[in-house]
């Protein structure tokens, strides 16, 4: 008697189990990484080729279909961090503790991109690598609660464990991140004159935002790509010793 | 037992515990003074340059010493198997643990605040910026207290867990510090500080409320 179909439900315990989770990840991604392509190719030649030059940046501007989308991922993948941790924690669920730890390297990487070719762009625009614009810095802490997460999954030897470590930090992260975020655009008003204001967003034109937001779906099925690859070889570690792992090694060679 | 005697039963032991080691107390305090002497040294004893970045100086320091000692917080008690204890206590272990809490921050916290005016006065913070460094140090250091319990009882379990502590604790701090530092900053130039004393009591009561349970279930991780 539940509100959600019974087909829906029946997939989703069966996705719990770590063997349907890895053969079905096994189909599903050679059709992820077709649409990643197409989806990138076409973001790329659009965003770096078609999209009309910037009046004021001219085509220095075209960073963002990298910056924006990569600083988007960052923030996304923390939420699905937390969300898989919530889920790990109140279900006992290996597959979300391990779909949480995957995701972590990710999210790091994709917040380090966002700091990298922020800081590119920042060279420009601003005429420094860094400024300690809000956004920039709160990404910044961003990174460093991934990097917390990462080296507490490591520091705990039993990995059931340290999952539910990590799970629990990654809920306190997720309360934190919208209060350190307020708090550092609150530091950055009061700190910081108008050098970073003219940066305000002008309205964007709509033959350069399609390509944006192509590019932001393309980084959502680039995260599920490699989340799922990192988690298919998490998934192995954790189940060697069991009898289906064995069966497929046996299979494959 | 209530669960009220039981909760000073915990501040209590505690306090008595942390009074018959008292060079442990000391140590935050004597670390505290120390970076803030550091500082003059390394950007030279300009003193409009100190004045300016007293109110920083003084929260990073106070922010630093309270991280440094809260390894102590659940370190014996994992050591000795009280923890265990208060685990399979009937009592509900998020109250314990405030109690915990509550007795670190009377140990580390207070000290701070009463040596915390005397190095305003060497770095030549305002006068009339002392009474908000104060209430902030009362709101503030306690915030510090709670949320590094999380990390504290994340880490309790792990051998080398001091690092992995900053990394988990620092970021979580940002908020304090931006709102602490800037009410002392404001209040040396003479304005109302009261957006900043709002928010700091709402932090503060905020992680009153949500710290302790984080911090439980992390300890009943760490202790199994």
């Amino acid at each position: 008697m539940s509100i959600v179909p019974a087909p829906i439900l029946r997939f989703y315990h069966r996705m719990a189990s770590p063997p349907h989770f890895y053969s079905f990840t096994d189909k599903l991604l050679p059709w992820l990484i077709a649409i990643f392509l197409l989806l990138l190719a076409y973001g790329l030649y659009a965003g770096l080729y078609l999209a009309p030059t910037d009046y004021q940046q001219g085509d220095s501007y075209r960073i963002i279909y990298l910056h924006v989308p990569a600083a988007w991922m960052s923030l996304f993948i923390y939420v699905i961090m937390a969300m898989a941790g919530a889920i790990s924690l109140i279900w006992r669920m290996k597959i979300a503790e391990v779909v949480m730890i995957s995701s972590a390297p990710i999210g790091a990487s994709f917040t380090f991109v966002a700091l990298v070719t922020g800081s590119l762009w920042g060279k420009p625009m601003w005429g420094t690598w860094w400024v300690w614009d809000a956004r920039l810095t709160s990404e910044l802490i961003l990174l460093f609660l991934y990097l917390g997460v990462i080296s507490l999954y490591g520091a705990i030897e039993d990995k059931r464990t340290a999952a539910r470590a990590v799970a629990i930090l990654a809920l306190v992260g997720v309360v934190n991140i919208p209060i350190i975020h307020y708090s550092v655009q609150w530091w950055n008003t009061l700190h910081q004159g108008p050098t970073v204001s003219k940066m305000d967003k002008p309205s964007i034109h709509v033959d350069m935002l399609i390509p944006l937001l192509v590019m932001a779906v393309a980084f959502k099925f680039y995260y599920a790509i490699a989340m799922l690859q990192t988690a298919k070889v998490e998934i192995l570690k954790r189940e060697q010793n069991t009898q289906w792992v064995k069966k497929l090694l046996e299979a494959k060679t | 037992m209530s669960l009220i005697t039981a909760f000073f039963a915990v501040v209590r032991r505690d306090l008595i515990l942390a009074f018959r080691r008292r060079a442990e107390i000391a140590n935050p305090v004597f670390f505290f003074i120390l970076v803030v002497t550091l500082f003059p040294l390394g950007v030279g004893a300009n003193t409009k340059l100190l004045q300016a970045m007293a109110p920083g100086v003084i929260w990073v320091s106070a922010l630093l010493a309270v991280m440094l000692s809260l390894d102590s917080l659940f370190r014996s008690d994992f050591d000795d198997g009280s923890l265990e204890q208060m685990l399979l206590s009937s009592h509900p272990l998020t109250i314990l643990v405030l109690g915990k809490i509550i007795a670190h921050w009377l140990v580390t916290g207070l000290p701070l605040l009463i040596i915390a005016p005397l190095l305003a006065v060497f770095l030549g913070l305002p006068e009339q910026a002392l009474g908000t460094l104060l209430i902030t140090l009362v709101l503030a250091t306690p915030v510090l207290s709670l949320i590094g319990s999380i990390g504290v009882s994340l880490t309790v379990g792990l051998r080398r867990g001091g690092m992995i502590l900053s990394l988990l604790v620092l970021p979580l701090y940002v908020p304090v510090l931006i709102f602490a530092s800037n009410a002392v900053e404001m209040a040396g130039n003479g304005q109302t500080v009261d957006a900043q004393i709002n928010i700091l009591i709402a932090i503060l009561l905020m992680s009153v409320v949500l710290a302790p349970l984080p911090a439980a279930s992390a300890l009943k991780m760490s202790v199994s």
